[in-house]
């Protein structure tokens, strides 16, 4: 099966998972490793305060040998992202950064003014940048002119499990920016919505809650990572559409001769 | 010479004391700080007997080990409260409080007209809630006290001010209860910081703890004596002992005024930070090296996990084939 392309990188797996609000380490480690997943999130914000003191935490993550994609969880405005996405640099020695700038605290809806101006400036210092934002087509655009080579769009707000809220709009987006790598991020609560936004042509799912907070959250995690590799093959095996009339399935010439 | 030294006061090492005093072990107990609790994240602690509240992060491990807890306590201490804990969240997080009460089992749903029978202060509270009403609560600062107090009836005092090394140590087992400061020894042990603060108020008194699950800050307002509250705590991913963040003391204040408005005039007596000493897996357990036994990993369940940790202890050097089956320090 083709391989999934970030950046110039490579992964098999098609599940990106953040890092936070597992039961502990060893429960978020037996997730990683169930699924086979390649890319793990990590919030450096909440975690770090600003020195090395988190250094135990993200070495154990270090040793689960994957690609590490650091966030910007928690930032409010373009500056405080920039910030964040220079110290992740420095701490992790990577210049992957998923981008996200919160305008509002209660939804945890994105800023998208403030998330391209964040994806200028980072792209201008050389970061890979992969923007958490909405299904909003021209906020696309602007990104894409900022420099960013991936999307990661919303399925639902951050948390909530509500899978694709609005697949129309993710639909269009993922037709419109065909050879973009396109991945749903956050909102997604079930293997099924996952399996949904691959079958629509989604290259992959960025999710952590669904799993951290399962009551076995390995077991979650290689669910969802089935879910995916099914939803990828229907959509590359080409489906068949829906349509209004009953269609018979059985092949009617060996069919009982019942005429006297 | 004793048959067992203990290094460090604080939870672990006052509960083991206990526990093997209570078999008529000879012990005798080393603390490097000049007072109880001096340099202990156990004096930070909330004193939930908690066991199936803790469900929500916790996995089943801690809740089954966490059972034999308010017992231990009551043999030991003055006071142990038991009026369960209530559970609350706002309208729009009830999916957080389904989850928790097909985890924590041993609760029953209650709606607002419940709550004010139960915590009339909190008749204003618009959520749902969850009682949970075979739960405890203590007073960890008097605990640790009242442990003090029961070792020195037995004549056995605590040594302060005195940071032992392990090698100087004349006894045959010597149990290293000294949490995040054994990590030297134990690389595996990692700190995981909180952040709590003390609340005095008049405006309003709680019968029981009282956690507000919330998906970005969940808190517990523990009630003490002289009007105050314990209010716990954050969780971060990092070893600073110290540096109460703005942004962790927005969003616990925030929290609690949501539980009630009227925290929103209390004054506030203290703020702490500390580290919790955790494992891999969050979940306590021995170690041995030669004749040292590490007794560690107590995370944030010192009061809830102390007991049970301690009776292992104590049977590890009662009895020679679970010594020889303790998992060596790597």
């Amino acid at each position: 099966m083709t391989m999934l392309e970030l950046y110039g990188k490579s992964f098999e797996s098609r599940l990106l998972l953040g890092t936070a609000r597992y039961p502990s380490p060893s429960k978020l480690a037996e997730a990683v490793q169930a699924s086979n997943t390649e890319i793990v999130t990590l919030s450096l914000r909440r975690e770090a305060g600003g020195s090395h003191a988190g250094e135990k935490f993200w070495n154990l993550i270090k040793s689960l040998d994957v690609t590490i994609l650091p966030n910007t969880a928690g930032c409010y405005s373009a500056r405080e992202a920039v910030t964040t996405a220079q110290m992740a640099r420095e701490l992790f020695q990577t210049d992957w950064i998923k981008l996200e700038v919160i305008g509002d605290s209660e939804s945890l809806h994105p800023d998208t003014a403030g998330l391209v101006e964040a994806a200028r400036i980072l792209n201008a210092e050389e970061f890979k940048v992969f923007p958490y934002t909405t299904e909003d087509l021209v906020v696309a655009e602007k990104l894409l002119h900022a420099g960013c080579e991936v999307l990661m769009p919303w399925g639902a707000p951050i948390g909530t499990a509500r899978g694709l809220s609005n697949e129309y709009g993710l639909r269009t987006l993922r037709s419109r920016f065909e050879t973009i790598p396109v991945i749903i991020d956050a909102g997604i609560g079930l293997p099924s919505h996952a399996a949904r936004a691959m079958e629509i042509g989604y290259d992959a799912v960025l999710l952590n809650t669904a799993v951290a907070r399962a009551e076995d959250p390995a077991r979650m995690a290689e669910a969802f990572a089935e879910g995916i590799r099914g939803g990828r093959s229907a959509y590359l095996a080409g489906p068949m559409q829906p349509s209004d009339m009953p269609q018979t399935s059985t092949s009617l010439a060996n069919k009982a001769d019942l005429r006297e | 010479m004793n048959e067992v030294a203990i290094i460090g006061a604080g939870v672990a090492g006052l509960t083991c004391a206990c526990e093997l005093v209570d078999r008529g072990i000879d012990i005798s107990i080393y603390e490097q700080s000049e007072r109880l609790g001096g340099t202990s994240c156990s004096w930070f602690a909330g004193g939930m007997l908690a066991p199936y509240c803790e469900r929500d992060t916790a996995e089943h491990e801690v809740m089954q080990r966490g059972l034999v807890a308010a017992k231990w306590w009551q043999k030991h201490i003055t006071e142990v409260i038991q009026k369960g804990s209530l559970v609350l969240a706002l309208p729009r997080d009830r999916n957080e409080l389904e989850r928790l009460s097909r985890l924590g089992k041993q609760c029953r749903w209650v709606d607002q007209s419940q709550i004010e029978d139960i915590e009339p202060d909190l008749a204003d509270f618009s959520g749902p809630g969850l009682l949970f009403p075979e739960e405890a609560h203590l007073n960890p600062r008097k605990a640790l006290q009242d442990l003090a107090n029961y070792l020195e009836m037995r004549e056995i005092s605590i040594q302060f001010d005195q940071a032992v090394r392990i090698e100087d140590l004349d006894a045959k087992i010597v149990l290293d209860c000294r949490g995040y400061h054994s990590h030297d020894t134990l690389p595996r042990l990692r700190g995981v910081k909180g952040e709590m603060m003390i609340l005095r108020t008049r405006d309003l008194s709680l019968a029981r703890p009282v956690r507000l699950l919330h998906p970005r800050q969940p808190i517990y307002m523990v009630p003490r004596e002289d009007h105050q509250f314990m209010l716990g705590a954050t969780l971060l991913e990092n070893n600073e002992r110290a540096r109460f963040s703005v942004r962790s003391m927005l969003d616990l204040l925030n929290s609690a005024v949501l539980l009630s408005p009227s925290f929103g005039e209390a004054e506030i007596v203290e703020s702490a930070a500390d580290i919790r000493p955790a494992f891999d897996d969050n979940i306590p357990r021995l170690y041995r090296k030669h004749n040292v036994v590490f007794v560690n990993g107590l995370y944030r369940h010192g009061f809830l996990l102390g007991p049970s940790l301690a009776i292992q202890a104590a049977e590890a050097v009662l009895n020679p084939k679970q010594w020889q089956e303790l998992p060596r320090c790597a």
